[in-house]
């Protein structure tokens, strides 16, 4: 018989490797890339920080990051709002449990569709010729069609919170499940207001759903290269499309350096974010 | 607030309101392009519906401008197979293990979280140089693969720890005094009782994998998988056989989902029905 050490060394070993060679490794090439040198002729393996001075002499990097933070400011607050009152609804206000599952079921089934497919499905809605055009044309509200709908910041946002929404609904249902529906009692016996116990007792109970949910939503938004790019109609790059650019004409080592400067970028807002909440052993131990 | 009995409070009909409204808002454009996929000949990619007919679904798998769909279905299928049945056995492993504190299972678990919110191009990148750097060739069923892994093992792996978060130790306990073996444990109680989330862990396995796109971007080879078949459809398809092949794919993924969601309704019923008190002797 296998001593438990060994058994649990067994279970764990296939994730293990797994993402050592398909996460770690591949991230060491990158970072090893970065420091590669190109030319017209192709990439040389070399040791030099040229790729890194270029990227971060750009004016084009600052005004990438800068677009994208706004984009990742932007979708997380609608998100957020959004999230936190679909989830309080379903938990607190749905009576009937089973209602309430499928309800959430109702939230989650795009989640497993194709995002492309629910990205491009705003184009018969927002155009020029579009649905929201015509019937406020039809209404007599507008006379010529709104041109901001599509093709713009806002038909970003509108993508960017329209398929990423979930992630923040599915932890803030999570932690609000747990939350004992004896507190709303003890609340309101002392006296306190609808909007106070919302503030008050729900959202420190839900912190760590909430720091979930925003890991996850702005690391989306800080990855996508192609909802900013058919959305804005290609008037708007991000970080990560900038690098799509780069390497559709081969310019491997510039893109490395690009991604390692996001990556680092990223784990230093999820490590601030995840010193205010120890999530993991939110996730794991209390239970 | 949950008051047992009387009026529901004002709140509950502004809240109800603002659900709705965000259902519409997520299934409204959606339904869009599955009416506007059943155009005739003249159809756009706009309102009004301009006849009516498959004509755009035929044209869709008849059409070589259109690209090679029937060939990424093809691949697409395999593909999300091979992942589903690797995501099931590596969470269900793994999740067993997360029980208990070892050593490294903080890095391990940070490991994975770190997998899940990288930016899924980045990966798909550094795949692909080191497949290239090594010399071998890449392709959907090895490459993609892993790569599709990096983005489906940290979901099963959160669904496994809320499927464990509910599990009884107990049980296992009884069964290993009763003289079952470690194998028969997991045979016979474990696998029984988490059956549900092995289900909810293959439906994800499955539909990720199906529709993932940023990391099977530079991994998936010579050929295309149908994520990926979309994106240069939007590209360069100007016609409703976009829409068609959205309503497509899409109504298979609900085939998937609903399948699955059955499964383990059918599951937890039979169990409930089976824990109610016997009535008659």
């Amino acid at each position: 018989m296998l001593s438990a050490r060994v058994r649990v060394a067994l279970q764990v070993l296939p994730l293990a490797l797994v993402l050592l060679v398909f996460f770690v490794v591949p991230i060491g090439f990158v970072v090893a890339v970065s420091f590669f040198h190109y030319d017209d002729f192709g990439i040389v393996p070399a040791f030099s920080p040229e790729n890194y001075a270029a990227v971060l002499s750009e004016h084009l990097t600052l005004d990438l990051y800068l677009s994208t933070l706004r984009f990742a400011a932007l979708v997380w607050f609608f998100t957020l709002i959004i999230g936190f009152w679909v989830a309080y609804f379903l938990v607190f206000h749905v009576r009937n449990q089973l209602v309430a599952i499928g309800l959430f079921l109702v939230c989650t089934v795009p989640f497993w569709t194709s995002n492309i497919i629910r990205m491009i499905s705003w184009l018969p809605l927002l155009g020029k010729e579009g649905l929201i055009n015509r019937g406020l044309i039809g209404l007599g509200v507008i006379h010529r069609p709104l041109e901001f709908l599509l093709f713009s910041d806002f038909s970003v946002v509108v993508s960017y919170v329209h398929l990423f929404t979930i992630f923040m609904i599915v932890p803030l249902f999570n932690s609000m499940s747990r939350i004992d529906r004896s507190l709303f009692e003890a609340a309101s016996d002392a006296g306190t207001s609808r909007l106070q116990t919302v503030l008050f007792v729900v959202v420190p109970l839900v912190k760590s759903g909430i720091v979930l949910g925003s890991i996850f939503v702005i690391t989306l938004v800080m990855g996508d290269f192609y909802v900013v790019r058919v959305m804005s109609g290609g008037s708007r790059a991000s970080v990560v499309s900038a690098m799509f650019d780069d390497i559709s004409v081969l310019l491997f080592p510039h893109a490395a350096a690009n991604a390692v400067f996001l990556i680092i970028i990223v784990v230093l807002m999820v490590g601030l974010i995840l010193r205010a909440v120890d999530v993991r052993r939110e996730l794991v131990d209390q239970r | 607030m949950t008051n047992s009995s009387g009026n529901r409070p004002w709140t509950f009909y502004a809240l109800a309101a603002f659900f709705a409204a965000y259902v519409l808002f997520l299934y409204g454009p959606m339904l869009c392009i599955f009416i506007l996929s059943f155009q005739g000949q003249g159809g756009a990619l706009v309102f009004p519906m301009r006849g009516f007919g498959l004509y755009w679904f035929i044209d869709l798998f008849t059409q070589v401008r259109t690209g090679d769909v029937i060939g990424a279905i093809e691949r697409s299928l395999p593909l999300a197979f091979i992942v589903m049945a690797l995501t099931v056995a590596i969470s269900v492993a793994s999740g067993m293990a997360f029980r208990q504190r070892f050593r490294g299972s903080g890095i391990l678990f940070y490991g994975a979280v770190a997998s899940l919110v990288a930016p899924g191009l980045v990966l798909g990148i550094g795949i692909g140089l080191m497949f290239q750097l090594l010399g071998v060739p890449e392709h959907w069923w090895s490459s993609a693969v892993g790569a599709q892994l990096t983005w489906t093992l940290p979901f099963g792996l959160l669904i496994m720890f809320a499927v464990f978060g509910r599990f009884n130790r107990a049980y296992e306990e009884a069964a290993r005094d009763l003289g079952a073996s470690p194998a028969q444990v997991v045979r016979l109680v474990v696998i029984p009782i988490i059956l549900p989330g092995i289900i909810a862990v293959a439906l994800f396995g499955f539909t990720l994998s199906y529709d993932e796109f940023a990391r099977t971007l530079q991994t998936s080879g010579p050929t295309n998988t149908l994520p990926l078949e979309i994106w240069s459809m939007t590209t360069n398809v100007t016609s409703p056989a976009l829409y068609a092949l959205g309503t497509v794919t899409t109504a298979f993924s609900f085939l998937v989902i609903g399948i699955s969601l059955g499964a383990i309704a059918v599951i937890q019923r039979r169990r409930f029905g089976r824990a109610l008190p016997a009535k008659r002797p």
